[in-house]
Protein backbone atom coordinates (compact mmCIF):
# COMPACT_ATOMS: atom_id res chain seq x y z
CA UNK A 1 0.00 0.00 0.00
CA UNK A 2 2.88 2.32 0.65
CA UNK A 3 3.97 1.97 -2.99
CA UNK A 4 0.63 3.32 -4.18
CA UNK A 5 1.09 6.37 -2.04
CA UNK A 6 4.48 6.80 -3.64
CA UNK A 7 3.07 7.35 -7.08
CA UNK A 8 0.63 10.04 -6.02
CA UNK A 9 2.79 11.95 -3.58
CA UNK A 10 6.27 11.31 -4.91
CA UNK A 11 8.37 10.80 -1.81
CA UNK A 12 7.91 14.36 -0.60
CA UNK A 13 7.18 13.44 3.04
CA UNK A 14 10.55 11.72 3.18
CA UNK A 15 12.59 14.41 1.48
CA UNK A 16 11.18 17.36 3.35
CA UNK A 17 12.39 17.43 6.90
CA UNK A 18 11.06 20.23 9.01
CA UNK A 19 12.02 21.61 12.36
CA UNK A 20 9.12 22.73 14.55
CA UNK A 21 8.92 24.24 17.98
CA UNK A 22 7.01 22.02 20.30
CA UNK A 23 5.87 22.21 23.85
CA UNK A 24 6.54 18.83 25.39
CA UNK A 25 4.16 18.06 28.20
CA UNK A 26 4.61 15.24 30.61
CA UNK A 27 6.76 13.19 28.33
CA UNK A 28 9.73 11.22 29.58
CA UNK A 29 11.59 10.22 26.48
CA UNK A 30 14.64 8.07 26.85
CA UNK A 31 17.56 9.85 25.27
CA UNK A 32 17.94 8.52 21.81
CA UNK A 33 19.51 10.27 18.87
CA UNK A 34 16.77 11.22 16.40
CA UNK A 35 18.32 9.07 13.71
CA UNK A 36 17.28 6.07 15.78
CA UNK A 37 20.72 5.07 16.94
CA UNK A 38 20.33 4.03 20.51
CA UNK A 39 22.12 6.14 23.06
CA UNK A 40 20.58 4.57 26.10
CA UNK A 41 20.47 7.27 28.73
CA UNK A 42 17.48 8.35 30.72
CA UNK A 43 16.97 12.04 30.18
CA UNK A 44 13.94 13.49 31.89
CA UNK A 45 11.90 15.75 29.64
CA UNK A 46 10.12 17.86 32.17
CA UNK A 47 6.74 19.37 31.66
CA UNK A 48 6.55 22.49 29.60
CA UNK A 49 9.92 22.21 27.86
CA UNK A 50 10.11 23.60 24.40
CA UNK A 51 12.16 21.76 21.87
CA UNK A 52 12.61 21.40 18.18
CA UNK A 53 11.67 18.14 16.60
CA UNK A 54 11.42 16.81 13.07
CA UNK A 55 7.92 16.61 11.68
CA UNK A 56 7.87 12.84 11.34
CA UNK A 57 8.74 12.46 15.01
CA UNK A 58 6.09 14.91 16.11
CA UNK A 59 3.50 13.08 14.05
CA UNK A 60 4.54 9.77 15.54
CA UNK A 61 4.37 11.02 19.14
CA UNK A 62 1.26 13.15 18.85
CA UNK A 63 -1.92 11.88 20.46
CA UNK A 64 -5.35 13.39 20.28
CA UNK A 65 -5.83 13.17 24.04
CA UNK A 66 -2.88 15.58 24.10
CA UNK A 67 -1.07 13.84 26.85
CA UNK A 68 2.34 13.99 25.26
CA UNK A 69 2.94 17.10 23.24
CA UNK A 70 1.38 20.06 21.60
CA UNK A 71 2.64 21.66 18.47
CA UNK A 72 3.19 25.35 18.00
CA UNK A 73 2.05 26.55 14.61
CA UNK A 74 4.78 28.24 12.55
CA UNK A 75 4.01 31.92 12.09
CA UNK A 76 3.27 31.63 8.36
CA UNK A 77 0.06 29.79 9.16
CA UNK A 78 -1.11 32.08 11.94
CA UNK A 79 -3.70 34.83 11.99
CA UNK A 80 -1.36 37.66 11.01
CA UNK A 81 0.05 36.02 7.96
CA UNK A 82 -3.31 34.58 6.98
CA UNK A 83 -4.68 38.08 6.51
CA UNK A 84 -1.66 38.95 4.35
CA UNK A 85 -2.38 35.95 2.15
CA UNK A 86 -6.03 36.91 2.03
CA UNK A 87 -5.17 40.41 0.84
CA UNK A 88 -2.71 39.56 -1.93
CA UNK A 89 -1.13 36.12 -2.18
CA UNK A 90 0.98 36.86 -5.24
CA UNK A 91 3.21 39.37 -3.52
CA UNK A 92 4.51 37.04 -0.81
CA UNK A 93 7.96 35.51 -1.10
CA UNK A 94 6.92 31.94 -0.39
CA UNK A 95 10.42 30.60 -0.74
CA UNK A 96 11.64 32.70 2.15
CA UNK A 97 8.64 31.88 4.32
CA UNK A 98 9.62 28.22 4.35
CA UNK A 99 10.25 26.59 1.00
CA UNK A 100 7.60 23.94 1.64
CA UNK A 101 4.64 26.16 2.46
CA UNK A 102 1.97 23.92 0.97
CA UNK A 103 3.50 20.62 2.05
CA UNK A 104 4.17 21.67 5.62
CA UNK A 105 0.77 23.36 5.85
CA UNK A 106 -0.99 20.17 4.86
CA UNK A 107 0.99 18.24 7.46
CA UNK A 108 0.25 20.79 10.19
CA UNK A 109 -3.44 20.03 9.85
CA UNK A 110 -2.63 16.68 11.44
CA UNK A 111 -2.16 18.33 14.81
CA UNK A 112 -5.80 19.27 15.46
CA UNK A 113 -5.34 22.98 15.94
CA UNK A 114 -8.66 24.81 16.44
CA UNK A 115 -7.73 27.03 13.51
CA UNK A 116 -7.50 24.11 11.08
CA UNK A 117 -10.41 25.11 8.80
CA UNK A 118 -8.98 28.62 8.39
CA UNK A 119 -5.47 27.30 7.79
CA UNK A 120 -6.69 24.83 5.19
CA UNK A 121 -8.75 27.47 3.45
CA UNK A 122 -5.90 29.97 3.42
CA UNK A 123 -3.48 27.45 1.92
CA UNK A 124 -5.99 26.58 -0.78
CA UNK A 125 -6.84 30.18 -1.63
CA UNK A 126 -3.16 31.12 -1.71
CA UNK A 127 -2.46 28.36 -4.20
CA UNK A 128 -5.40 29.39 -6.36
CA UNK A 129 -4.31 33.02 -6.26
CA UNK A 130 -0.74 32.31 -7.26
CA UNK A 131 -1.25 29.54 -9.75
CA UNK A 132 -2.18 31.73 -12.68
CA UNK A 133 0.98 33.78 -12.37
CA UNK A 134 3.14 30.63 -12.17
CA UNK A 135 1.47 29.04 -15.15
CA UNK A 136 1.66 32.14 -17.35
CA UNK A 137 5.27 32.87 -16.54
CA UNK A 138 6.36 29.27 -17.17
CA UNK A 139 4.68 29.24 -20.58
CA UNK A 140 6.15 32.51 -21.77
CA UNK A 141 9.74 32.43 -20.66
CA UNK A 142 11.52 30.69 -23.50
CA UNK A 143 15.29 30.39 -23.53
CA UNK A 144 15.89 33.06 -20.92
CA UNK A 145 17.07 33.36 -17.36
CA UNK A 146 14.13 32.43 -15.15
CA UNK A 147 15.76 32.94 -11.76
CA UNK A 148 13.82 36.15 -11.11
CA UNK A 149 10.54 34.35 -11.79
CA UNK A 150 11.34 31.33 -9.71
CA UNK A 151 12.95 32.85 -6.64
CA UNK A 152 9.71 33.70 -4.85
CA UNK A 153 8.03 30.37 -5.48
CA UNK A 154 7.78 27.55 -3.00
CA UNK A 155 8.87 24.04 -3.96
CA UNK A 156 5.50 22.82 -5.20
CA UNK A 157 5.17 25.87 -7.43
CA UNK A 158 8.72 25.40 -8.66
CA UNK A 159 8.00 21.85 -9.80
CA UNK A 160 4.90 23.13 -11.60
CA UNK A 161 7.00 25.83 -13.22
CA UNK A 162 9.52 23.23 -14.33
CA UNK A 163 6.76 21.10 -15.85
CA UNK A 164 5.46 24.13 -17.72
CA UNK A 165 8.91 24.98 -19.04
CA UNK A 166 9.52 21.42 -20.18
CA UNK A 167 6.22 21.46 -22.08
CA UNK A 168 7.11 24.78 -23.67
CA UNK A 169 10.54 23.55 -24.74
CA UNK A 170 9.13 20.37 -26.25
CA UNK A 171 6.59 22.37 -28.19
CA UNK A 172 9.23 24.74 -29.52
CA UNK A 173 11.38 21.81 -30.58
CA UNK A 174 8.42 20.42 -32.46
CA UNK A 175 7.77 23.73 -34.16
CA UNK A 176 11.37 23.84 -35.34
CA UNK A 177 11.02 20.34 -36.75
CA UNK A 178 13.57 18.94 -34.33
CA UNK A 179 11.22 16.49 -32.67
CA UNK A 180 12.47 13.70 -34.91
CA UNK A 181 16.10 14.40 -34.01
CA UNK A 182 17.43 11.36 -32.25
CA UNK A 183 19.59 12.07 -29.23
CA UNK A 184 21.70 10.14 -26.78
CA UNK A 185 19.87 9.24 -23.59
CA UNK A 186 20.32 11.67 -20.72
CA UNK A 187 21.64 8.84 -18.56
CA UNK A 188 24.49 8.23 -20.96
CA UNK A 189 25.38 11.92 -21.12
CA UNK A 190 25.38 12.31 -17.35
CA UNK A 191 27.37 9.15 -16.89
CA UNK A 192 29.96 10.35 -19.36
CA UNK A 193 30.20 13.73 -17.65
CA UNK A 194 30.69 12.04 -14.30
CA UNK A 195 33.40 9.80 -15.68
CA UNK A 196 35.23 12.84 -17.04
CA UNK A 197 35.17 14.55 -13.67
CA UNK A 198 36.33 11.33 -12.00
CA UNK A 199 39.27 11.11 -14.40
CA UNK A 200 40.14 14.72 -13.81
CA UNK A 201 39.98 14.39 -10.05
CA UNK B 1 3.90 -2.11 18.18
CA UNK B 2 0.30 -2.44 19.33
CA UNK B 3 1.41 -5.45 21.34
CA UNK B 4 4.04 -3.37 23.17
CA UNK B 5 1.60 -0.54 23.77
CA UNK B 6 -1.03 -2.87 25.18
CA UNK B 7 1.49 -4.50 27.43
CA UNK B 8 2.65 -1.12 28.69
CA UNK B 9 -0.93 -0.10 29.41
CA UNK B 10 -1.89 -3.30 31.22
CA UNK B 11 1.23 -3.38 33.34
CA UNK B 12 0.64 0.18 34.47
CA UNK B 13 3.85 1.44 32.90
CA UNK B 14 2.09 3.96 30.71
CA UNK B 15 4.91 6.47 30.99
CA UNK B 16 6.88 4.17 28.71
CA UNK B 17 4.41 4.71 25.89
CA UNK B 18 6.10 7.88 24.52
CA UNK B 19 9.41 5.99 24.46
CA UNK B 20 7.87 3.13 22.56
CA UNK B 21 6.29 5.52 20.09
CA UNK B 22 9.53 7.46 19.77
CA UNK B 23 11.54 4.39 18.89
CA UNK B 24 8.84 3.16 16.55
CA UNK B 25 8.75 6.54 14.75
CA UNK B 26 12.51 6.40 14.31
CA UNK B 27 12.36 2.88 12.92
CA UNK B 28 9.56 3.80 10.54
CA UNK B 29 11.47 6.85 9.35
CA UNK B 30 14.60 4.84 8.65
CA UNK B 31 12.45 2.34 6.79
CA UNK B 32 10.86 5.12 4.72
CA UNK B 33 14.23 6.61 3.84
CA UNK B 34 15.64 3.27 2.78
CA UNK B 35 12.53 2.40 0.80
CA UNK B 36 12.55 5.78 -0.93
CA UNK B 37 16.20 5.35 -1.91
CA UNK B 38 15.69 1.81 -3.22
CA UNK B 39 12.55 2.80 -5.09
CA UNK B 40 14.35 5.69 -6.73
CA UNK B 41 17.10 3.31 -7.84
CA UNK B 42 14.49 0.96 -9.27
CA UNK B 43 12.90 3.74 -11.28
CA UNK B 44 16.29 4.62 -12.75
CA UNK B 45 17.01 0.98 -13.58
CA UNK B 46 13.67 0.76 -15.34
CA UNK B 47 14.52 3.90 -17.31
CA UNK B 48 17.76 2.24 -18.38
CA UNK B 49 15.83 -0.44 -20.24
CA UNK B 50 14.04 2.20 -22.27
CA UNK B 51 16.89 4.61 -22.81
CA UNK B 52 19.81 2.25 -23.18
CA UNK B 53 18.58 -1.15 -24.31
CA UNK B 54 18.36 -4.65 -22.96
CA UNK B 55 22.07 -5.18 -22.45
CA UNK B 56 23.58 -2.92 -19.84
CA UNK B 57 27.27 -1.94 -19.87
CA UNK B 58 29.43 -3.66 -17.26
CA UNK B 59 30.17 -0.39 -15.50
CA UNK B 60 26.50 0.07 -14.67
CA UNK B 61 25.96 -3.60 -13.86
CA UNK B 62 28.78 -3.27 -11.36
CA UNK B 63 26.77 -0.71 -9.40
CA UNK B 64 23.65 -2.84 -9.18
CA UNK B 65 23.04 -5.41 -6.49
CA UNK B 66 21.96 -8.97 -7.31
CA UNK B 67 18.29 -8.27 -6.50
CA UNK B 68 18.25 -5.24 -8.77
CA UNK B 69 19.79 -7.29 -11.58
CA UNK B 70 17.10 -9.91 -11.02
CA UNK B 71 14.42 -7.20 -11.10
CA UNK B 72 15.85 -5.83 -14.33
CA UNK B 73 15.77 -9.25 -15.96
CA UNK B 74 12.19 -9.81 -14.91
CA UNK B 75 11.21 -6.40 -16.18
CA UNK B 76 12.90 -7.10 -19.50
CA UNK B 77 10.99 -10.36 -19.76
CA UNK B 78 7.63 -8.74 -18.98
CA UNK B 79 8.29 -6.02 -21.52
CA UNK B 80 9.32 -8.55 -24.18
CA UNK B 81 6.21 -10.66 -23.54
CA UNK B 82 4.04 -7.59 -23.83
CA UNK B 83 5.72 -6.46 -27.04
CA UNK B 84 5.25 -9.90 -28.56
CA UNK B 85 1.55 -9.76 -27.84
CA UNK B 86 1.07 -6.60 -29.88
CA UNK B 87 0.93 -6.15 -33.65
CA UNK B 88 0.02 -9.59 -34.97
CA UNK B 89 2.55 -12.39 -35.38
CA UNK B 90 5.86 -10.62 -35.08
CA UNK B 91 5.04 -8.37 -32.22
CA UNK B 92 5.90 -4.69 -32.07
CA UNK B 93 9.07 -3.18 -30.68
CA UNK B 94 7.75 -0.19 -28.80
CA UNK B 95 11.19 0.85 -27.62
CA UNK B 96 11.90 1.89 -31.20
CA UNK B 97 10.73 5.05 -32.92
CA UNK B 98 10.35 6.91 -29.65
CA UNK B 99 10.48 10.10 -31.66
CA UNK B 100 8.38 10.41 -34.82
CA UNK B 101 10.44 9.25 -37.81
CA UNK B 102 10.70 11.58 -40.76
CA UNK B 103 12.77 9.48 -43.17
CA UNK B 104 13.97 5.93 -43.66
CA UNK B 105 17.65 6.78 -43.81
CA UNK B 106 19.55 9.25 -41.67
CA UNK B 107 22.97 10.82 -41.63
CA UNK B 108 25.04 9.83 -38.61
CA UNK B 109 28.49 10.65 -37.31
CA UNK B 110 30.52 8.30 -35.20
CA UNK B 111 31.52 9.60 -31.79
CA UNK B 112 33.85 6.80 -30.87
CA UNK B 113 35.35 3.66 -32.38
CA UNK B 114 32.78 0.92 -32.35
CA UNK B 115 34.22 -1.58 -34.79
CA UNK B 116 32.30 -3.24 -37.58
CA UNK B 117 28.59 -2.86 -38.09
CA UNK B 118 26.51 -4.99 -40.42
CA UNK B 119 23.32 -3.70 -42.02
CA UNK B 120 20.44 -5.72 -43.45
CA UNK B 121 21.66 -6.11 -47.00
CA UNK B 122 24.96 -7.58 -45.80
CA UNK B 123 27.22 -4.57 -46.17
CA UNK B 124 29.66 -4.13 -43.35
CA UNK B 125 30.47 -0.61 -42.22
CA UNK B 126 33.47 0.30 -40.13
CA UNK B 127 32.46 2.70 -37.38
CA UNK B 128 35.53 4.80 -36.79
CA UNK B 129 35.55 7.98 -34.76
CA UNK B 130 34.37 11.03 -36.73
CA UNK B 131 33.34 9.05 -39.81
CA UNK B 132 29.98 9.91 -41.32
CA UNK B 133 27.52 7.44 -42.77
CA UNK B 134 24.09 7.34 -44.34
CA UNK B 135 22.32 4.47 -42.63
CA UNK B 136 18.82 3.07 -42.07
CA UNK B 137 17.18 4.76 -39.15
CA UNK B 138 16.03 1.63 -37.34
CA UNK B 139 19.52 0.19 -37.22
CA UNK B 140 21.04 3.32 -35.76
CA UNK B 141 18.46 4.23 -33.18
CA UNK B 142 19.91 2.22 -30.35
CA UNK B 143 23.50 3.24 -31.09
CA UNK B 144 22.48 6.88 -31.06
CA UNK B 145 20.75 6.45 -27.71
CA UNK B 146 23.86 4.81 -26.34
CA UNK B 147 25.97 7.74 -27.44
CA UNK B 148 28.02 5.85 -30.02
CA UNK B 149 26.58 7.67 -33.02
CA UNK B 150 25.31 11.19 -33.42
CA UNK B 151 22.33 12.10 -35.56
CA UNK B 152 23.41 14.85 -37.95
CA UNK B 153 20.85 17.25 -39.34
CA UNK B 154 22.05 19.55 -42.06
Amino acid sequence: MWWHRCSFVPLRPVYAEFELSLTAMGAKPSGRDVQGQSVCQRRPGSQGTKMEMPLWLAKGLYERKRRVLSVELPKVYREGWRTVFGADPIVVDLHKMGPYYYGLGSQMLHFDSPENPEIANTILQTFIGRFRRTMDSSQNAYNEDTSALVERLDCLERSLFKAGQSGLNSFQLWEKGRSSHLTASSLVINYRKRKMTDLQA
Amino acid sequence: ISFCLNEAKTEGKSELIPSIKFRHSCLLRNQRCIAAYLYDRLLRIRALRWEYGSVLPTAIRFHMCAEEMEWFNQYKKSLATYMRSLGGEEGLDITQDMKPPKSLYIQVRCLKDHGEFEIDDGTVILLKKNSQHFLPRWKCEQLIRQGVLEHVIS
